[in-house]
């Protein structure tokens, strides 16, 4: 009796054992699985069309006999709109985080903490609508142009939605600092201000650079909102007040008119492994970022 | 560090329930949908172009009202979202405002598919420009120009010193494919005439005409249905002799307004059914009715 309950138990054991295993490396096949489709789908471009026209033509015709399938203005679109979001988010950010981590008291940064992190649960879409009705006529105005659809109205909605990364990650790195560095250095006659300038900044810079990176890997990826408000103009911005066209936008535009099978198709793929080896490298830069803090 | 423990198990918890709700929420749904196409053939997906959408709507809705058997779901995406549809099998009806393209011919002859077109309605597209331009006549071959970036200035043609803002749908769009056949390469579907660089894409018409409503420099096209009385829409010719004319229903049915198309409907092979009934429906005096009340031009007067 004893020993067919332990036999039973065993067999469990093993067989939770295995699921939670297959669990745990999916997400691995998938990502696996992903970028596969997507160097299969993507690469059969080059087997009509040179891999270097692609990659530094400048000019992007896709739907022209012949079409041009050249993504340097798609890429220094994504470049302009993330560039402007970062400049904007990031000393935002970094002064929200370091109020909340260290200045605000204890029920204020709990209100802040839940507001920010609500922020990021509001749908892109919906920003991208607001932004396309209150904030691109004032970008028109302040800026005197002849539209507000431009790079500069899609990198401050994109700022709004990097900011709940960047501030809860900038937060955990702030509140990871150990408190004998704050203790020690108040203790030495610090002023608070010294203290977060000379000890805390310091101390946690690479969770604040992983933040950024994490920051940039949101905005680049965005899609809806920069497709409404960005005007979607594909040549090479000089400036952040000219409409842009990105990476993103360009798939979400397209993929409904190119055939599948078509070069068009495979264009959008390729554009596709562009944006995922990009994310690809943030993503691996930050968490490396992360562990060398940790240590 | 007790935080950074306890977040992980609250975003497993969270995913778990997520993912019991969708299950909860969606398969019924979905095996409901299968089941009742299945056994009852009624649920008509019709999609494709933007422009047509509404339209496709108002005669679904007047469809359903006589025949309340029979539910019809109209979605838009565009001419080239529509036509991928009915090729791949997800729709009923494709509403298009263009030909298939030699790539889609090419790609229905592969699948071994025969599609039908059956015009439905016409359309104008409409220039329009801010209320304060003084340009209000424009013939094909400057449009041309205007689009393509060779003229850049609204003063080349007899407006103030200001620079165009060229307004374009994006290229999912059949307005986009047909102006750019019949207006900057003048019909010659094989020309290599382009849309500028600086031209914007715009997602919608609607969000042409917003554009259009709020900056002087701005210069759009439309299908008729979307022009309002806060902007400006430009009398276009053939060529310098004129006539310049407005996209009215005189001028669009005579064949005399240069930027005119038929809208149609593309089906699988020979229609039936409910489908068949349909496309009566839209083609009788009551449907084109709709037409008019939608400020398209129906087909006949």
């Amino acid at each position: 009796m004893k020993s067919s309950r332990a036999y039973l138990n065993r067999i469990f054991e093993f067989v939770i054992e295995k699921a939670i295993f297959l669990a745990g490396i999916l997400s691995i096949v998938f990502v696996f699985l992903i970028f596969l489709f997507l160097i299969k789908e993507g690469f059969s471009l080059f087997r009509t069309y040179s891999i270097f026209s692609f990659l530094f033509g400048t000019k992007w015709y896709p739907i022209s006999s012949p079409p041009q399938f050249g993504i340097v203005p798609l890429l220094l679109g994504s470049v302009a709109v993330t560039l402007g979001a970062i400049l904007i988010a990031v000393p935002l950010g970094i002064g929200s985080a370091i109020y909340i981590a260290e200045i605000a008291p204890r029920w204020l940064r709990e209100i802040l903490k839940a507001t920010v992190e609500f922020l990021a649960a509001i749908p892109s879409i919906v920003l991208g609508f607001i932004g396309l009705v209150t904030l691109a006529p004032l970008v028109k105005k302040l800026f005197h142009l002849p539209t507000g659809l431009t790079a500069l109205s899609g990198s401050i909605m994109l700022a709004f939605m990097a900011m709940p990364t960047i501030v809860s990650m900038m937060e955990d790195a702030f509140t990871a600092v150990p408190k004998s560095y704050r203790e020690g250095a108040l203790a030495l006659g610090a002023t608070r201000w010294e203290m977060i300038r000379r000890v805390l900044l310091p101390a946690s810079a690479s969770g604040m650079l992983a933040a950024i990176m994490l920051g940039i890997g949101r905005v680049i990826g965005e899609t809806m909102a920069v497709l409404m408000i960005t005007g979607n103009a594909a040549r090479i911005p000089t400036g952040l007040t000219q409409p842009v066209r990105t990476m993103t936008a360009t798939i979400a535009a397209e993929m409904g008119e190119a055939v599948q099978g078509g070069n068009h198709y495979f264009a959008l793929f390729a554009i596709g492994i562009v944006l995922f080896i990009i994310t690809f490298l943030i993503n691996v830069t930050a968490s490396f970022l992360v562990r060398s803090q940790r240590k | 560090m007790e935080r950074m423990q306890k977040q992980p198990v609250f975003f497993v918890w969270a995913l778990i329930l997520g993912l019991t709700l969708w299950a909860l929420i969606f398969c019924p749904a979905q095996i409901q949908a299968r089941s009742s196409a299945k056994h009852k053939c009624q649920t008509l997906q019709i999609k494709g172009s933007d422009t047509m959408v509404n339209l496709g709507q108002a005669w679904a809705e007047e469809f359903m009202r006589l025949h309340p058997t029979v539910h019809l779901a109209v979605t838009g995406g565009g001419s080239g979202t529509g036509i991928a549809a009915i090729l791949a099998g997800t729709c009923d009806i494709a509403q298009s405002s263009r030909d298939l393209s030699q790539e889609e011919q090419e790609s229905a002859k592969a699948a071994n598919k025969i599609i039908m077109e059956t015009p439905v309605a016409w359309d104008g597209i409409a220039v329009v420009v801010h209320t304060a331009n003084p340009v209000s006549e424009l013939t094909v071959k400057q449009l041309a120009d205007i689009f393509t970036g060779t003229i850049q200035n609204w003063n080349e043609i007899g407006g103030n010193d200001l620079p165009i803002l060229v307004l374009s749908r994006e290229r999912n769009s059949g307005t986009h494919v047909f102006f750019l056949e019949h207006v900057l390469r003048g019909g010659n579907a094989k020309g290599t005439e382009e849309f500028a660089q600086t031209a914007l894409m715009m997602p919608s018409s609607q969000s042409i005409v917003q554009e259009v409503e709020t900056s002087e420099a701005a210069i759009g096209y439309v299908g008729v249905g979307y022009v309002t009385n806060r902007i400006k829409t430009i009398r276009v010719a053939r060529d310098h002799n004129g006539p310049y004319l407005l996209p009215t229903l005189d001028a669009i049915q005579a064949g005399e307004y240069p930027i005119a198309r038929p809208l149609l409907f593309l089906t699988l092979g020979e229609s039936q059914g409910d489908i068949k009934s349909f496309i009566d429906f839209v083609l009788s005096p009551a449907g084109q009715e709709i037409v008019k009340a939608l400020d398209f031009v129906p087909l006949e007067k």
